[in-house]
């Protein structure tokens, strides 16, 4: 039976009458996300997840028990909604109703036979009977024939404890089975184990087609399929393939829905069923999944995603459903090491010894350097709470404001743009949102990799009928997959965004088609017409841009009068719309485009960042910029620096401090020394690796917090273990602004959390900060962030997560930003010319290189590298147009050399016409392949956001395969010789 | 690869494609496109699975599914001649079981195997809907009623006898 729990939404309700005396206020609506149990399987899925009306929900009654749901429930659910259990196999609330297994059947007043409960909507008035003796013995029969067929080694078997098959065997009551073993069977059927984290054993398969269905509703992949039929049906990844051999992507939904052992973990058939679970969220990417860490003692055995999670909704990707392993692997460092200089092995310390070593050395370094000669760099992979103490530490104490971290290289321009445009640094919808969007408009990202639980929900919508246009260089898998394809793919020439924005404006503005009211009432009318008069100049026609961008002027006209009169329009971008020198440009024309149609401040619209990391969001708020305090506010401003400096009880600097960029280029020149880097690992990530390591090689003081020897690792003078989300408490901010709950499970490795290291650094430092619990840090945080205001662990307990603005103008929270008015006041359209690249194809450089990322890696790779993910990707590969290869006497597979001006490498070629001609594509996840050493130092004008997306390249064919370039000769020695200092 | 295995090949491929092409734009493009080859070809090929896969904006696990759901589709090379035996009930009934063994005698073949000589293919139909004159049998098109060993026997002969094709010798 339903209770209404505390995270029950005070505005909506219990649906169910008998709850009623339990009402706090009478009820007003009904929201099927907030007001059911995420722990409850109902069996069907909600007929909508739009609030209903209380008014409008219809009466039924269910074995003489009154429930009021509403219309198009069916009968299964609104039982379950009821607080009474159906029996059924088929069915699972993630998955349309199929009407299979024939367990579920009911007796309804006035309707001849015994209709399937799932596939039967609920009506006003019905009268149902869920139980009666010949319900049952249909049941009962239904289920002797499942049992003919069926293994009987329960005792052994690793479902036990956790299989529905056992279960409605026992609800059923069936006890023989009449039809004897001994008849055809598919007891023998082969167990295929080529996943390297879940099995299937076709002979307990019930053939519920759950999996099937999950493949395809929820994952969206296709990749399972019933093949043949009758007695022969079975359950076949792709064509009767091994799942390793089929499209299969590994997500894990197959595996989630199984009612048997059919579909198993791995890890559960070594281990067995956990005996404890806890909520937490993700540590990959920038979706920020809640999962459940099905837990064993102190030990995870399964992550599964948690139905209850606003972000994904009960699904997960092939990492945070199964990469978990690196949090215990060998290669983790779990005590402080020290060293003179990095020629040096490392000498193991106690945590006292190595804080006092870094901070005598960072003193040292400021006495002789001055102030300003040290500084620090956040993580995006660690929590809220860590990444303010660290900011922390920087300004109060190591007194000066060269605080940077890894947005800097990623999602700097959005800050920077949206902000200038709109009032806020950061996209402006919920995931849901994507619901009720009619055109979607994909430019630099690919979700179905980066994003890939999201890229799943893209699909979903995509497959009811929305609209699709892409624009990218490459054919991503949404150009053209199972089900889905889009309208238009614009395949634009990398360093062009900023041309392809300004033509789709211009063509909505030459076309009439802008939203001309809601531009007079909501924006800065004086801007849009200096605008107006800008974007209007032919120079930014579609036919004059085609000459650089490359997309043919038709194909721009049509998909701008798509995304101007298509209905909800939103707008999904990533790094191939930052990681430019025009970044912030861009995002300003996004921006523009958005406001220019009226597609913001609504559901199914607006302007959606879809963020690298989990907590790169995050890390941004927390005032993580050298420029700014949390909450993005200027570090100019006295107001703001008032309150920090009464609530730190320091002075703060009230000049900017270095960018990252900054910081290299200073170290290169002698003037900066020191550096404290919490779990980043600028050395493999950052543009133009030569550049890096130089400056790394330059530094008195590397101080780095990570939980492996990561490549900067390699260069420090100070080593304090880092640990993982699972060894801490903290929180997460994806990107919708939800700040979810991140709950330690399991003891650090290296005995301290992330924020116990950084308080014993600054204690060190002579900067004491007195934390119990990370809750405390977030009590400061909201206390002096005004956009965090209302955010407590109390409150994350109580809801789940919470987006912010979260204070008392929207107490729970803000899915939806700019809703009436923007946040700026009124909306700001930016001039955004077009400025060529100054990377430019030449003679000797004549291809353009792009970067991106693989589904199963995860940027640096340290987490993922460290997992079976490789069984995915094993290597960084080039990706070549056949045209190009051909010239080049490339075949597949051939190792090639990989060449810019700053650097080259050798990688193996992978031809695929995924790429368009004088284009190729690569990925940075391992650190041998060096792709940053090809990239250079350009970089986005207002942010320094470098220009990963496009780098002037050769490609030639290396004679002899095992040849490796010079530089990764170079890296490969020094990597053996850190890792030996390892040991000693 | 020799020379005329790459040759078959590219003919197998080209007429894929032109299969596909020609009914990609119909509504429902599947079926008629698994037809379309399978009468040219003889069977359905792998190859041909994943190329309809991605010109329908499908997954190879759906085609498969269809194509493995209809045993009138085959998936690998058949004979020259599909020898199809029906036995459904009322083929039994007048003595169908009898004419299943005696055909398998005869050819030396179980159900869905090919004499080494690549002529004949022997599979189990499921009614061919010409029960009034059971036992039946399907050669391609063509549709044999009331069989019995001895007219077996003759259609053995018809399909394995090449007729010589012999010019008469005119103006010597």
């Amino acid at each position: 039976m339903l209770q209404r729990s505390d995270t029950i939404n005070p505005d909506s309700t219990s649906f169910n009458q008998a709850d009623s005396a339990a009402k706090i206020a009478e009820p007003q609506i009904f929201d099927p996300r907030t007001d059911l149990d995420p722990e409850m399987d109902y069996g069907t899925p909600a007929p909508t997840n739009d609030p209903t009306p209380i008014s409008e929900l219809i009466t039924l009654s269910i074995d003489g028990t009154e429930v009021r749901v509403p219309k198009g429930t069916s009968v299964m659910r609104a039982a379950t909604m009821a607080g009474i259990n159906i029996p059924k196999l088929c069915a699972t609330d993630s998955l349309e109703a199929f009407g299979s297994c024939r367990l579920c059947l009911v007796q309804i007043e006035g309707r001849r036979g015994f209709p399937a409960s799932c596939t039967t909507p609920a009506e006003e008035g019905m009268e149902v009977k869920t139980q009666n003796e010949k319900v049952a013995n249909l049941r009962r029969n239904v289920m002797e024939m499942y049992i003919s067929d069926h293994p009987l080694d329960c005792l052994t078997c690793s479902a036990n404890g956790d299989c529905e098959l056992q279960d409605m065997a026992g609800v059923v009551g069936l006890r023989n089975v009449r039809y004897g073993y001994d008849g055809n069977n598919h007891l023998d059927a082969e167990k295929d184990t080529s996943n390297p984290y879940f099995t299937f054993d076709p002979s307990k398969c019930i053939v519920c087609s759950r999996c099937v269905r999950a493949c395809e509703e929820t994952q969206g992949t296709f990749a399972l399929t019933i093949s043949s039929r009758g007695f022969d049906s079975k359950v076949s990844p792709g064509q009767d393939q091994p799942f390793m051999d089929s499209e299969c992507v590994s997500c894990g939904a197959c595996v989630q829905v199984c009612p048997t052992a059919t579909l198993s973990e791995k890890s559960i058939i070594d281990k067995g069923q956990p005996d404890h679970s806890v909520i937490t969220t993700c540590a990959y990417c920038g979706v920020g999944c809640a999962f459940k860490a099905d837990m064993k003692g102190d030990e995870v055995v399964r992550m599964t995603p948690w139905k209850g999670g606003k972000a994904n909704r009960g699904h997960s990707c092939v990492k945070g459903r199964f990469a978990f392993g690196y949090a215990t692997h060998g290669d983790r460092i779990t005590s402080p090491m020290i060293r003179e200089s990095i020629d040096q092995p490392w000498r193991k310390v106690s945590y006292e010894e190595a804080f006092t070593f870094a901070a005598d050395r960072i003193k040292g370094i400021q006495k002789q350097y001055g102030r300003n000669s040290v500084g620090g760099i956040t993580s995006s992979r660690c929590t809220n709470e860590e990444t303010y103490l660290v900011q922390k530490l920087v300004r109060a104490a190591f007194g000066n404001n060269n605080v940077d971290t890894c947005a800097r290289v990623c999602h700097s321009p959005t800050g920077f743009g949206l902000k200038t445009t709109f009032g806020e640094s950061a996209g402006t919808q919920t995931f849901d949102s994507v619901e009720k969007t009619d055109v979607m408009m994909v430019i630099g990202a690919n979700p179905t990799d980066a994003h890939p639980v999201f890229g799943s929900r893209m699909k979903k919508r995509l497959r009811e009928g929305a609209k699709l246009i892409v624009v990218d260089p490459r054919s991503i898998d949404l150009v053209d997959g199972p089900h889905v394809k889009a309208d238009y793919h614009l395949k634009l020439r990398p360093g062009t965004n900023v041309a392809f924005i300004n033509a789709m404006a211009h063509v909505i503005v030459d076309e009439g088609l802008e939203a001309k009211e809601s531009i007079a009432e909501r924006c800065d009318v004086e801007a849009f017409e200096v605008w107006k008069k800008f974007i209007s100049d032919k120079r930014h026609s579609p036919e004059e841009t085609e000459q650089y961008s490359g997309i043919p002027a038709a194909d721009i006209r049509a998909a701008a009068r798509l995304y101007a009169t298509g209905g909800n329009s939103a707008i999904y971008y990533g790094l191939g719309v930052t990681e430019h020198s025009q970044g912030s440009s861009m995002v300003m024309g996004i921006a523009n485009l958005a406001m220019l149609t009226n597609n913001i401040g609504r559901e199914g619209v607006g302007v959606n960042p879809l963020r690298g990391q989990n907590n790169v969001q995050g890390s941004c708020d927390m005032g993580s910029f050298p420029h700014e305090l949390p909450g993005y506010r200027h570090i100019s401003g006295q107001e703001v620096r008032d309150q920090f400096e009464k609530a730190w009880g320091v002075t703060l600097d009230s000049e900017p401090g270095y960018r990252i960029t900054n910081m290299l280029d200073a170290a290169v020149e002698g003037t900066y020394k020191g550096l404290y880097v919490q779990g980043e690992d600028i050395a493999q990530s950052d543009p133009n690796t030569h550049h890096v390591e130089e400056a790394l090689r330059n530094m008195e003081c590397l101080i780095v917090q990570d939980i492996f020897l990561n490549e900067t690792a390699k260069f420090a003078h100070v080593f304090l273990p880092g640990s993982s989300f699972l060894e801490k408490d903290g929180t997460f901010t994806n990107a919708e602004r939800r700040i979810s709950p991140v709950r330690k499970v399991m003891s650090p490795l290296g005995e301290l959390s992330d924020w116990e290291v950084t308080l014993g650094l600054s204690k060190a430092l002579g900067y004491e900060m007195h934390y119990n619990h990370p809750s405390e840090i977030m009590d400061e945080i909201a206390s002096l962030t005004p956009t965090f205001a209302n955010v407590s662990y109390d409150r994350l307990d109580k809801e789940g997560s919470l987006q912010w603005p979260c204070n008392d103008e929207s107490p729970n929270g803000t899915p939806i930003m700019h809703i009436d008015e923007f946040t700026r006041g009124k909306g700001y359209f930016a001039l955004t010319e077009y400025v060529p690249t100054e990377e430019k194809v030449t003679k000797r450089f004549p291809m353009l290189l792009t970067t991106g990322r693989i589904l199963s890696q995860y940027n640096v790779g340290a987490q993922t590298r460290r997992t079976e993910n490789s069984s995915w990707h094993g290597e960084d590969v080039l990706e070549i147009h056949p045209h190009d290869a051909e010239d080049r006497g490339i075949n597949n597979g051939d190792k090639i050399s990989l060449a810019s001006r700053a650097g080259d490498t050798h990688l193996r070629a992978l031809v695929t016409s995924r790429m368009q001609p004088g284009v190729v594509y690569t990925t940075f996840h391992h650190p041998e392949s060096g792709a940053n050493v090809i990239t250079t130092d350009n970089s986005d004008w207002a942010t320094n956001c470098p220009e990963y997306k496009v780098t002037a390249v050769q490609v030639s064919k290396v004679a002899n395969a095992e040849e490796s370039s010079e530089w990764q000769e170079k890296f490969a020695e020094f990597t053996k010789k850190q890792i030996a200092f390892l040991d000693v | 690869m020799n020379n005329s295995q790459a040759r078959n090949q590219d003919i197998v491929v080209s007429a894929i494609a032109a299969h596909i092409e020609k009914h990609k734009n119909r509504p429902g493009p599947l079926l008629p496109i698994l037809h379309d080859i399978q009468n040219d070809l003889g069977y359905i090929p792998d190859e041909a699975i994943s190329e309809i896969a991605s010109q329908l904006s499908l997954s190879r696990a759906e085609v498969h599914g269809v194509v493995s759901f209809y045993h009138h589709f085959s998936t690998k090379p058949r004979g020259r001649h599909i020898v199809e035996v029906c036995c459904a009930e009322s083929c039994q009934a007048v003595g169908g079981r009898n004419l299943e063994k005696y055909a398998k005698e005869k050819l030396g073949l179980d159900w869905y195997q090919t004499t080494r000589d690549g002529e004949i293919t022997l599979e189990p139909v499921y009614c061919l809907g010409n029960c009034a004159c059971s036992p039946s049998v399907r050669v391609g098109k063509e549709m044999l009623g009331r069989v019995d060993n001895e007219s077996f026997d003759e259609l053995i002969d018809e399909l394995t006898t090449v007729p010589l094709d012999i010019a008469p010798l005119e103006g010597r």
